[in-house]
């Protein structure tokens, strides 16, 4: 089996795993971060989002080849503590219930804020749409989105930045 | 409870956290009575054991069962902690209160920390006199409380029953009978056994008849990976036999539904004469509704592990029963229940699923053969297409009506197949706990009421899924009374009220408890409260205002659990598509312990109602289902949630539970608001236009 190499979280990381197995399961149950939900295996749920380079991809379909010599970051390295304001969002307003789809549905959103800081509402659900939550957290995913961009804006402004 | 000289609280929470905020909510009550600082309490998960009375996660009883004995709990240790204070001062303990972490003596100024006073405290008898707080000094009851997870959960570090990692451990996944009642006739694992990583394959055994809940048997294979053994899984052959129902079709069940609400059932319920009002009515006027199978579908589907050492057995499962599953387990592995530790993990959603430890029935058979830990994952499809089912149903309903469309007569027949079937062989209609869940229990002043089970016999696993049997009924009732409101010419709000009659105790149990085994003296079924909810929807939502050409409103409410809730939806239909705007949901669930817990239940529940009415649906053919993943089994996507405004209707009444009662009013008020909006009857689920 030929190694695969990438970095993960920013660590470098080695695994003989064959070339078509999914990163959910490297990520899951090689290198043991089992952050990253398994929902589906058919990309339909998005529990298994991660970023890569910055993309969020779907790791139960995507296979570890396509991510060789790639960043990955999980919802473990989303930031060092759990500060990161979507993270911080989710929590102000309390959105999680099981907490099951939420590492995915974070993840996704992280995706959406680095591309368009400031989503209209149609843009958060356009983005969040195949990530699935069976307990119905949807309005509060919502407005922790709109929450996080809006702290955001304001640290930026604060910085001097646009 | 410990109380530690550090200061710091562990709190054990003997109820499985699934979303519904146990961990928080009960902790909080705990803490509030004890005079705790929330920031010093620490929530410990307990394992299942009887020692914590019954853990069963379900009913939606967690606070309405303990919210007493947790507050009776947290006053004991502060008074406990009062005392050990007065003993070191030499004062007298009414001069010592309890506050914020501390115990103060008002004379002195003196003060001494929680955790300075553990020791002797912990060496106190027991009070027996305790004085509860009054509400008016709650510090956390009745607070909104952030939930006391909500960091593990968003940082990825919350462990779900698919996350737990042992050194050695192995995975497993499991080829089923694709029917049940079916089983391994052969099976030939070579080619399994060349895939890269598989390690093993283990046969199953089938499942008794019925199967109750154990495990469908099978054949598992264990491999390096999870994904390995699926690969594995793959390669199998097997050769099934499919047993007895292995012709059993949905649409043509639902045609022998119809036919059984054709003829008389068994009598559960009856009032005054129904066939004499029948006689005189004016009019008469009669319905039926189908509600199809339905999946629970948790995000997280059943998954758990099992490590079997030589004389001890630990499982990390998410399950709502750990007891049971510890039990089943014991059992398997052949040891004393006592040997057996079952650590409840989170559960990714259970909604009644994880009641099953059918999975770690099938973890332990591969744990018995596998000298090392094991994980037990189901795919998505093996959830789908191996669940207990919410029963399919058909009900008929008829109306005798007077001249003025008012009701004199009622006749509700039920069928579908029982939960008991799946545990009992020879039942073939629905119980009288069953109808007690809705049918049985309409709250309408009608004096010639009839309510009858019929037959339906049952040819899967049936199970609990949220709010179980009320999901149907509910249906069924809150849509017949908008047809009798609009047969009747009148405004659906003003008539249902009117239909509830006056404000009234309904009681249908000769025993002392009700159906929910709530105290009926505590928890009467109150009609006042049920119309309270109803007006609360009404005005909220602002029934009877204009809407924009295509958009209608509906209504519905419905009692469950010993909690009230009405619906009141929005809806447009526009080029065949069907569109929720808004819905309006009021609760009256008494004291509210943490209101946004209850927001939150009432916001989830609303959108698994919306998923049942908009997307549900499991079909069977030949014995299996045909559906297996969120392509063709959808629940419901950002994209189609209405915005949801929910109403806690102020109440001192005991508090009582919200996991599950505002699921049944959702599917009625939307298929009454599709009526409104395009004049035509829904009475299918899931609603399907055109
Ligand atoms: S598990 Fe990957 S999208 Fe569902
Ligand atoms: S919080 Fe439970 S699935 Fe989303």
């Amino acid at each position: 089996m030929p190694k695969q190499t990438f970095s993960v979280n920013g660590e470098r990381r080695s695994v003989d795993v064959p070339d078509e197995m999914p990163v959910l399961w490297v990520v899951r149950d090689v290198l043991g971060l089992t952050g990253t939900k398994f929902g589906c295996g058919a990309e339909l749920c998005g529990a298994c989002t991660v970023l890569v380079e910055g993309e969020a991809i779907r790791t139960c379909v995507a296979p570890i080849s396509s991510v060789s010599g790639k960043d990955v970051v999980t919802i473990e390295g989303l930031s060092p503590d759990g500060s990161h304001p979507l993270q911080q969002a989710w929590r102000d307003l309390n959105v999680p219930q099981c907490g099951y789809c939420q590492a995915g549905q974070i993840m996704n959103a992280a995706a959406l804020l680095a591309r368009s800081p400031s989503p209209t509402d149609a843009q958060i659900d356009q983005a969040q749409q195949d990530n699935l939550c069976r307990c119905g957290t949807y309005p509060r995913i919502r407005a922790a989105i709109r929450l996080a961009a809006e702290v955001e804006r304001t640290a930026a402004r604060a910085k001097g930045g646009p | 409870m410990h109380l530690y000289p550090s200061g710091d609280v562990e709190i054990v929470v003997a109820r499985s956290e699934m979303g519904q905020g146990v961990r928080t909510g009960l902790s909080a009550v705990v803490a509030d009575e004890m005079e705790a600082d929330w920031s010093r309490v620490r929530v410990v998960q307990a394992p299942g054991d009887p020692a914590f009375g019954n853990q069963d996660t379900d009913g939606s009883r967690s606070v309405r069962n303990h919210f007493q004995r947790l507050r009776e709990a947290g006053t004991t240790a502060r008074r406990m902690l009062e005392q050990a204070a007065a003993d070191e001062w030499g004062v007298p303990v009414s001069e010592c209160v309890a506050r914020e972490h501390e115990v103060h003596h008002g004379a002195t100024g003196q003060t001494l920390a929680y955790g300075d006073l553990a020791e002797a405290a912990g060496r106190l008898p027991v009070p027996e006199d305790i004085d509860l707080k009054s509400p008016d000094e709650f510090r956390y009851i009745g607070r909104p409380m952030a939930g006391v997870d909500n960091l593990d959960i968003t940082t990825g570090r919350a462990g779900f029953g698919i996350d737990t990692r042992l050194t050695g451990m192995v995975y497993a996944v499991v080829a089923r009978p694709p029917v049940v009642g079916g089983r391994v006739r052969s099976y030939e694992s070579s080619s399994a056994l060349n895939v890269p990583g598989v390690l093993r394959v283990v046969e199953i055994p089938a499942a008794p008849s019925p199967p109750g809940f154990t495990c469908l048997g099978g054949v598992a294979v264990v491999a390096e990976n999870t994904w390995a053994a699926m690969q594995g899984r793959k390669a199998l052959e097997i050769d099934w036999e499919y047993g007895p129902n292995g012709s059993h079709d949905s649409a043509s069940y639902r045609v022998a539904l119809e036919r059984a609400v054709g003829v008389p059932g068994r009598v559960a319920r009856s009032e005054g004469d129904f066939d004499a009002a029948r006689a005189r009515a004016a009019r008469v006027h009669s319905s039926e509704y189908f509600v199809p199978y339905l999946a629970h579908a948790p995000m997280e589907p059943p998954a758990c592990v099992v490590s079997l050492q030589e004389d001890s057995c630990e499982i990390w499962a998410p399950v709502q029963s750990p007891q049971r599953a510890r039990e089943m387990a014991a059992e398997i592995v052949g040891l004393p229940v006592e040997k057996v530790t079952c650590h409840v993990t989170f559960l990714g959603g259970a909604f009644g699923r994880k009641s099953k430890p059918d999975f770690v029935v099938e973890a332990a058979y591969v744990a018995r053969e596998v000298k090392a830990p094991v994980q037990l994952t189901w795919s998505r499809e093996d959830d789908v297409r191996h669940d207990f089912y919410h029963a399919i149903s058909v009900q008929r309903i008829e109306a005798a009506l007077d001249d003025s469309g008012l009701v004199t007569g009622w006749l509700h027949r039920t069928a579908f197949p029982s939960i008991s079937a799946t545990f009992q062989a020879g039942v073939v209609q629905p119980t009288d706990g069953e109808l007690e869940l809705g049918c049985v229990t309409v709250p309408f002043d009608v004096p010639n009421l009839r309510c009858e089970a019929c037959e339906a016999p049952s040819h899967t696993r049936i199970g609990w899924i949220r709010s179980v049997s009320n999901i149907h009924h509910s249906f069924a009732i809150g849509c017949f009374v908008d047809e009798l409101a609009a047969l009747a010419g009148r405004d659906p709000k003003e008539y249902l009220l009117e239909l509830i009659g006056p404000p009234r105790v309904i009681d249908l149990w000769e025993e002392e408890s009700n159906a929910y085994g709530a105290d009926k003296s505590v928890y009467p079924y109150d009609t006042q409260r049920l119309r309270r909810v109803i007006e609360v929807a009404a005005g909220e939502a602002g029934w009877g205002r204009g809407l924009p050409q295509g958009h209608g409103l509906g209504i519905a409410a419905h009692y469950s659990f010993v909690t009230y809730v009405a619906h009141v939806a929005e809806v447009s239909v526009a080029d065949g598509a069907l569109r929720v705007h808004r819905v309006d949901c009021a609760v009256d669930c008494g004291l509210a312990v943490n209101p946004d817990r209850v927001r939150a239940q009432m916001e989830g529940a609303t959108v698994f109602g919306l998923s049942l009415a908009l997307h549900g649906e499991i079909t069977m053919r030949d014995g299996r289902v045909e559906q297996g993943n969120f392509n063709d089994y959808p629940i419901l996507r950002i994209r189609e949630v209405p915005e949801i405004r929910v109403h806690i209707v102020e109440s001192d009444e005991p508090p009582t539970g919200v996991g599950e009662p505002g699921v049944p009013p959702v599917a009625p008020a939307v298929a009454n608001a599709v009526y409104a909006a395009t004049g035509d009857r829904v009475r299918d689920l899931p609603i399907r236009l055109g």
